[in-house]
């Protein structure tokens, strides 16, 4: 590692170490500068292949530059600076390192030039992420937390296993593009880790299951590192990939279904993050070069809006510890702030214009009519209806307006107000600026979202789908209950199969039970009580005998033994002339 | 926020509110119909975005569809009782 080449991740996860040594104000500029100089650090780097160590015959590279994992960094960064300026009031060291620590693993996999580090930081992420669920420090948080770990470790695995694969057909761990490999187990392993960490489903019932769980500052770091980070290894592994196009645009209205039905807030964002993905997913899989910039462009705007959303919905729950839309209601009157911040996220994903959604979905959208893919195009433009309809239309009306339940919350600390503010600015510079971002994308863009058709069009489009919705506002109001999603699996369906296992186990252990019995009474014990008899009869028998015959011979030998040395003399005497006798009769 | 809640809870400024937003969305219908043909813009990629007004009754369209479709769903399948996965 040399002086032009340090790992904004590192100064991070080693800088995160400092904050409880930390206290007042200096913890809390600590808490700035280090996203901060992370982000400059980022900025600052040029194109190029750094940090490479020589790891057991491999290289190991750290530090791949280039104008993609650089666009991811730049975004990676400036969301951590905009989380930890948010959670500066919390006064939790352990949710400040654990978001720090995030941060820098979402980096280190962005600049990850092979498999097994970047399978290192995707775990150190996994680890992470589900330590900002279980610090909210409730049952349901803890089992929450349980169950997105058991999944992540489980999509771990496949990256490894795929990666040792890969390493045992290529002789290399160096992570490129894969569509060279379509088909193999390797790539259908590594494809399908990254598919679930995307929360692509069926794999992606852990995200809306754990993100609603966690803490109200670190739902913020959750939106937007794990997701966004497995599209980035899709656009550098999978472009192309044909599958992922209907999957893509499946799992875009996918997340507008279960939104209508959602009652929590956080968890019908959430389920407008899968939405969002599939956007990414989609123009991953339709491969083109306005495709690959749209799906950047996308996860770029849509960290910075989904973040606002969630810090949106955060402050509520903060201020007024609800997250039901059911309880909520009239809380612009006492929170205007949060209601104006939010409303800018809302239209970010909806893609108004002048926002910065409009710049970058409209990119995918269009590389699918650009590749005659009408289909595709028409469900898109369904999912962006659907996602106005939630985001900017649903939920803002039943937290902010909607019946008035009393709530008379204040607005939250500054420190949230300015990290939404951060947000809300950056959303609307990209929409007005498009070049800014446009810039920073790996591919030369040609393309021009402010056109009157698209402008016209998208206009005419969400207001309609306002019409729509206060036509049907009556069908929308929020009901307590919960969506069945594949989580259903591996929260009932394991329970609802143990009896069944348990039956067959049951049955297996009454056939092994009679066996036993029958092994047992008819030919051991049988042959053990023969065993017995013997021994009373026979063995014990002879014992006896024996120690008779002894005991008579000893009464017998006793008289013998007097203890005077005449009779003794006498004895040997006897016992010399008998032998005498013995051997001249013998001779 | 008074001015909001003025024109929210003040019924005569509700309907007057009302009515900007439907004369709203009669200009979003037919300056998406007749902008793009008074200005020449870039010719539509499929036949369907030619129809009048088209991302306007897709949009209207979309809308209904999805919360009919998955209520229909919800009930039918999907919605469970909120202590589902306690009990």
């Amino acid at each position: 590692m040399t002086l032009e080449w340090v790992h904004p991740g590192l100064v991070l996860i080693l800088g995160a170490w400092a904050l409880p040594f930390l206290k007042g104000s200096t913890k809390r500029i600590a808490m700035v500068l280090l996203p901060a100089s992370a982000l400059l650090l980022c900025l600052r780097l040029e194109a190029g292949t750094y940090g490479a160590v020589h790891f057991m015959g491999q290289e190991l590279v750290f530090g791949r530059v280039d104008r993609l994992s650089l666009v991811f960094s730049y975004v990676f960064a400036l969301l951590t600076l905009v989380g930890m300026i948010y959670a500066l009031h919390v006064d939790d060291d352990a949710q400040h390192m654990v978001a720090l620590t995030y941060g820098g693993a979402a980096l280190g996999a962005t600049f990850a030039g092979d498999f097994l580090s970047l399978f290192v930081f995707s775990e150190l992420m996994a680890v992470a992420a589900v330590l900002l669920v279980w610090l909210r420090r409730t049952p349901a948080a803890v089992s929450a937390g349980f169950r997105y770990l058991l999944l992540h470790m489980f999509g771990g695995l496949c990256l490894l296993g795929g990666a040792v694969l890969y390493w045992s057909q290529t002789g290399s761990l160096a992570f490129g593009d894969m569509s060279a490999y379509a088909g193999s187990a390797a790539f259908n392993l590594i494809l399908m880790a990254f598919l679930l960490n995307a929360a692509v489903p069926p794999l992606g019932a852990w995200l809306p299951d754990a993100y609603p769980e966690a803490t109200a500052t670190g739902a913020v770091f959750l939106t937007a590192f794990t997701t966004k980070s497995a599209v980035y290894a899709l656009i550098r592994g999978f472009a192309g990939t044909e599958m992922l196009i209907w999957w893509g645009a499946a799992m875009a209205v996918y997340g507008v279904v279960y939104a209508v039905l959602e009652n929590d807030a956080r968890r019908l964002l959430a389920y407008h993050i899968i939405s969002q993905v599939g956007y990414m997913v989609c123009g991953v899989g339709i491969g083109t070069e306005l495709a690959l910039n749209g799906a950047t462009a996308h996860a770029f705007s849509h960290i910075l809006y989904k973040a606002l959303l969630f810090m949106g919905a955060g402050a509520v729950l903060q201020m007024t510890g609800l997250r039901k839309l059911s309880d909520m209601g009239g809380l612009y009157k006492t929170m205007p702030l949060t209601l104006a911040l939010y409303m800018v996220g809302a239209f970010a994903i909806s893609a108004a214009p002048l926002f910065s959604g409009f710049v970058s979905k409209s990119m995918v959208v269009s590389s699918a009519a650009e590749t005659d893919r009408a289909g595709i195009f028409l469900v898109l433009t369904l999912a962006s209806s659907g996602t106005f309809l939630h985001t900017g239309l649903k939920l803002p009306y039943y937290m902010f307006f909607g019946k008035d339940r009393g709530l008379r919350a204040q607005e939250p600390p500054v420190n949230m107000l300015v990290a939404m503010g951060l947000a809300a600015a950056a959303c609307i510079l990209i929409g007005v600026f498009p070049a800014l971002l446009y810039s920073q994308l790996p591919y030369l863009v040609d393309y021009a979202p402010y056109t009157t058709r698209h402008v016209f069009d998208t206009l005419g489009l969400l207001g309609f789908t306002a019409l729509g919705f206060f036509m049907l506002l009556s069908h929308l109001d929020p009901e307590s209950s919960v969506s069945l999603d594949t989580d259903w699996f591996y929260r009932r369906g394991l329970s609802a199969a143990l009896p069944v296992v348990n039956r067959g186990l049951a049955r297996l252990e009454g056939f092994v039970g009679q066996i036993y019995d029958v092994v047992m009474q008819r030919y051991v014990l049988r042959v053990a009580a023969r065993l017995r008899h013997l021994d009373a009869r026979v063995i014990d028998a002879a014992a006896v005998g024996i120690g008779g015959l002894t005991q008579t011979v000893s009464w017998g030998l006793r008289a013998m033994v007097t203890g005077n040395a005449q009779y003794y003399g006498l004895i040997m005497a006897a016992g010399v002339l008998a032998a005498l006798a013995l051997a001249v009769f013998l001779q | 926020m008074k001015f909001l809640e003025k024109h929210l809870e003040d019924p005569v400024r509700f309907r007057r509110m009302k009515r900007w937003f439907y004369a709203g969305l009669a200009a979003a219908a037919l300056s998406e119909f007749a902008i793009p043909r008074l200005f020449h813009a870039e010719p539509a990629k499929f036949w369907f975005e030619d129809l009048p007004a088209w991302e306007s009754i897709y949009g209207l369209m979309s809308c209904v569809v999805i919360i009919e479709v998955s209520k229909l769903l919800g009930k039918l399948w999907l919605m469970r009782p909120e202590n589902y996965y306690d009990s």
